[in-house]
């Protein structure tokens, strides 16, 4: 495929033009319009986002330009695509095949399941290249070197022979995007690139993308919900609600005076880091009259054997946690934070008793070392777990009433006409009308299952409440409500939380105190205030300059080169153990691990 | 799906076992094809059951009328309203009498193979560890074995009888259900809501029952159904093998074996009893089939 020559910025014909797109859906009730008459221009070198919550029609879009639309389900129903002087709405199979990667290419959200994962990286980068004939099979492999320094992949020679699965998250992200730019296309469309990453690897990768975009003056359609993002990327934004435009602006002009309602609560209910009022931080004296401690931690140690070779025999340890130990008191939240893979998810199913573990835990002064599933039992009426995922944690089977019920059945708390009374009662306490308990998981919204998870969990009338990435699966507007809900619920029972999350925004808004965790360990913990204003560990510094901050006027500079950083792993051969960190006291505890001096 | 559709209704906690099985069966009656499979079935195990007063023939009496002059069965037609068979027997008696045989052997034999093989799959899947291996490890033997031979070795030891002949193709057949059911739990005992049954205190019994049980239901499905009509023709070797159901009892399976052979000058004796075969296969298939459909919420409401 040859190239366009009208790659000039600021040019007077925009890339891509779309005008009046419909897409309908076909479903039992007939056809189902998910995008109305939406229309925009594409600039070359111009970053236009699609922002909206699920269900917008944003990704709908995106399918829509690149002729990907799930056939014969959806389809586009009136409108116009246009790329330079190509008609894309209507064009085959075939015709299409010269314009994917050639002239308008895609990366997804999840670098994993979008990558080959039997083909070696530069297998799948010299397949692009040759199927566009975008050069001889002989320069293949140079190309694809070429393209994996272009995207600062570091060690470029060995990545090329590595496959997908020898790559971290944020490595794949970059590979798609050598993919994706294989062919120079015209147009770049990033559905969600970043969410599935931490966030700084989504910081980094932010940031190639602009670079990458500054060199090659390629149109980027950044498709999100994160508003952070939106600020950090884009020079106009598309507000997308239920397929239709709700506002579209330039980006600085819509952060500081959205016009419509629904863009003002949008960006309202982002959470903003730095903006949560200042909490007085509960002392750390152990005498203070409530400080009765609801979990107590000591030196807790998960791993997990890696078992390999010819007997199967354990061949490395994943020292998922290490040596952490903290306490939560009656009525407060604890925030672990940290990257994936950090540990902080496993310590959560440790205080559950869900995977095995060393060390000590007490829930409410009762021991749990050592206990069976069927000791543990008692136990897990004071520590609950709401899940990441509320659709996967529910059943689609059951009804939601006897799944709220169930918890209450095992534990034998209430029966009969008495059981369902206390459904109807933890119904209403979240937030949902206890005539949808009869109603099956798929019924509901996902923020209306959290609430039913939620409910469930409060059915024992726990002490204490694990949330894993309790609301990161949700909508923003929708994660607000359910953090809303969780602070109630705890300012009337005294809840304790354990609040896991990557998101440091959220924490800031939820936590009394924040432990952040890396490789399994405490790298700093302390009030709330003192960690996230004052962080004295590096790690703890970079996770939080990190954070897109949702202002387009306060775009931050590229981010330090942490390629290195990246390479730490918690798995140890037999034998050995990753070196312990040791805390120190700063003040009023706030501590922070000694590494700290050395560390990069 | 996000929005509610449904109108509110009243808030049973729990929906009593008995109202849900009446629902359901309004549900299979509901379904056009459903309902065809569930007339084939009745009818069949009326056949099976007043068989010795709905058969116009003796199906044993070797009928001299049986055969034309030439010695050669009789094609469907007059007295024999689906002809005779070798020997002269109206061949209607014998497949109205082997419906006994074959509904037995198909829906006892494959309900117990379906039984073991799920027990043993789920058990497997969700105990993992020693009891998998262990288990497993049976299972693959019992797959690498020669089914035929075993049967014909099993049936040898005891007293080839009806029951016996059941038991053995259960035998037989139960390994590849456990193989499927068994990776599909490993599969959904990985899933959240199984985890969050774990984290609220279930026990074992509560979590393979009410939870995994009911999401591997459709493949218990399919794969016993898809084993009725392969249980039925193992029957038949078994028979030609002469360690099945003792001659001169007929089976749907060994009316097709004992008559194969004269497949181009008389079919229908092949014919009968294949479209009999299928019939019931089918109607299982169907109801089956249906079954997944309305235990499944999620599909609610689609046909």
């Amino acid at each position: 495929m040859s190239g366009t020559g009208d790659t000039g910025r600021g040019g007077a014909r925009p890339a891509l033009e779309v005008r009046d797109l419909t897409v309908q859906v076909a479903t039992e009730a007939g056809a189902k319009t998910v995008l109305d008459g939406l229309s925009f221009d594409l600039s070359p070198g111009e970053t236009l986002a699609l922002a909206g919550e699920s269900g917008s029609g944003k990704s709908m879009t995106a399918l829509a330009i690149m002729g990907l639309l799930p056939k014969p389900m959806a389809r586009i129903a009136n409108g116009s695509i246009r790329l330079g002087g190509t008609e894309l709405s209507g064009l085959g199979e075939r015709g299409y095949r010269g314009i994917r990667s050639a002239r308008i290419a895609m990366i997804f959200q999840e670098p994993m399941t979008s990558l080959n994962p039997l083909m070696t990286v530069e297998r799948q980068l010299c397949e692009v290249l040759l199927e566009h004939g975008a050069c001889r099979r002989a320069e293949a492999p140079g190309r694809a070197l070429r393209l994996l320094r272009d995207v600062r992949l570091t060690e470029p020679e060995r990545r090329l022979k590595q496959y997908p699965h020898e790559l971290s998250g944020g490595m794949r992200q970059r590979v798609m995007i050598a993919i994706a730019l294989a062919c120079e296309p015209e147009i770049l469309i990033a559905d969600e690139p970043t969410t599935a990453l931490d966030v700084t690897v989504q910081a980094e990768i932010l940031d190639l993308i602009r670079a990458l975009q500054r060199d090659h003056g390629t149109a980027v359609l950044m498709i999100t919900h994160d508003m952070g993002v939106v600020a950090e990327m884009a020079d106009r934004v598309i507000v997308l609600r239920a397929g239709r435009q709700e506002e579209a602006a330039p980006v600085e002009t819509l952060f500081a005076a959205p016009r419509t309602e629904y863009a003002r609560s949008l960006l309202d209910a982002v959470p903003r880091l730095g903006t949560a009022p200042p909490r007085p931080t509960t002392p750390d004296a152990p005498d203070a009259p409530d400080a009765r401690n609801v979990v107590e931690v000591e030196d807790l140690s998960v791993r997990f054997d890696i078992a390999g070779g010819l007997l199967n025999r354990t061949v490395a340890r994943v020292h998922a946690v290490e040596g952490v130990s903290f306490h939560i008191r009656a009525g407060e939240t604890l925030a672990l934070v940290g990257e994936s893979g950090c540990g902080k998810s496993t310590i959560g199913k440790a205080l559950l008793g869900l995977v095995p573990w060393q060390g000590s835990i007490r829930i409410d002064g009762v021991e749990t070392q050592g206990r069976s599933r069927a000791a543990m039992r008692p136990v897990l009426r004071d520590v609950q777990m709401v899940f990441q995922d509320p659709g996967a944690s529910l059943d689609s089977r059951m009804t939601v009433g006897e799944q709220v019920a169930e918890p209450m059945k095992v534990h034998g708390i209430a029966r009969g006409a008495e059981l369902t009374d206390r459904c109807e009662w933890l119904f209403r306490r979240v937030g949902l009308s206890p005539d949808m308990l009869s109603r099956y998981p798929h019924e509901f919204s996902g923020g209306q299952r959290q609430r039913v998870c939620i409910a469930r969990a409060l059915g024992l009338s726990p002490k204490v409440i694990v949330a894993d990435e309790s609301v990161s699966a949700l909508d923003v507007s929708v994660q607000a409500r359910v953090l809303d809900l969780l602070a109630e619920l705890q300012e009337q029972d005294g809840l304790s939380y354990l609040f896991i999350s990557h998101d440091m925004a959220v924490i800031e808004q939820v936590a009394d105190r924040v432990t952040v965790m890396r490789l399994g360990q405490v790298m700093e913990e302390g009030p709330r205030d003192a960690v996230l204003r004052d962080p004295r560990h590096p790690y703890t510094k970079r996770l939080l300059a990190a954070v897109p901050v949702p202002d387009p006027t306060l775009r931050r500079g590229p981010m330090p080169d942490t390629a290195g950083i990246e390479e730490a792993s918690p798995i140890f051969p037999v034998g050995r153990a990753p070196e312990r960190v040791t805390l120190h006291d700063l003040a009023r505890g706030h501590r922070v691990a000694r590494q700290a001096a050395t560390a990069p | 799906m996000s929005a509610p559709i449904d109108p509110p209704s009243a808030a049973p906690v729990r929906r009593a076992g008995r109202g849900r099985a009446r629902e359901v069966v309004g549900e299979l009656l509901r379904r056009p094809r459903a309902l065809f499979g569930l007339a084939v079935i009745v009818l069949l195990v009326l056949a099976a059951i007043l068989a010795p007063w709905i058969m116009p023939h003796d199906p044993f009496e070797q009928s001299f009328d049986g055969l034309d002059l030439m010695g050669a069965p009789l094609p469907p037609g007059g007295e024999h309203p689906l002809g005779t068979d070798l020997l002269g027997r109206d061949l209607a008696s014998r497949l109205i009498l082997g419906t006994r045989t074959s509904l037995i052997i198909g829906v006892v034999a494959n309900g117990i193979a379906v039984i073991l093989g799920a027990g043993v799959g789920i058990t497997a899947g969700y105990a993992g560890g020693w009891t998998a291996a262990i288990l497993m490890r049976f299972t693959d033997l019992m797959m690498a074995f020669p089914a035929l031979l075993l049967a014909i070795v099993l049936a040898a030891i005891f007293q080839p009888s009806l029951m016996i002949v059941a038991l053995v193709i259960a035998m037989v057949n139960w390994v590849q259900m456990s193989r499927v059911i068994y990776t599909e739990t490993r599969s959904l005992a990985e899933r959240e809501f199984i985890q969050v049954q774990r984290a609220i205190g279930s026990g074992p019994l509560r979590i393979l029952g009410r939870h995994l049980l009911p999401h591997l239901l459709s493949s218990i499905i399919v794969f016993g159904t898809l084993g009725i009509s392969t249980t039925v023709l193992l029957e038949a070797t078994l028979s030609y093998l002469g360690v099945g159901v003792q001659p001169p009892v007929p089976s749907w399976g060994n009316i097709i074996f004992e008559n194969q052979t004269y497949f181009s000058t008389a079919p229908w004796l092949v014919f009968f009893p294949g479209l009999l075969i299928v019939l019931l296969a089918l109607a299982f298939n169907l109801v089956g089939d249906a079954l997944r459909d309305i235990l499944d919420p999620t599909l609610k409401g689609r046909h």
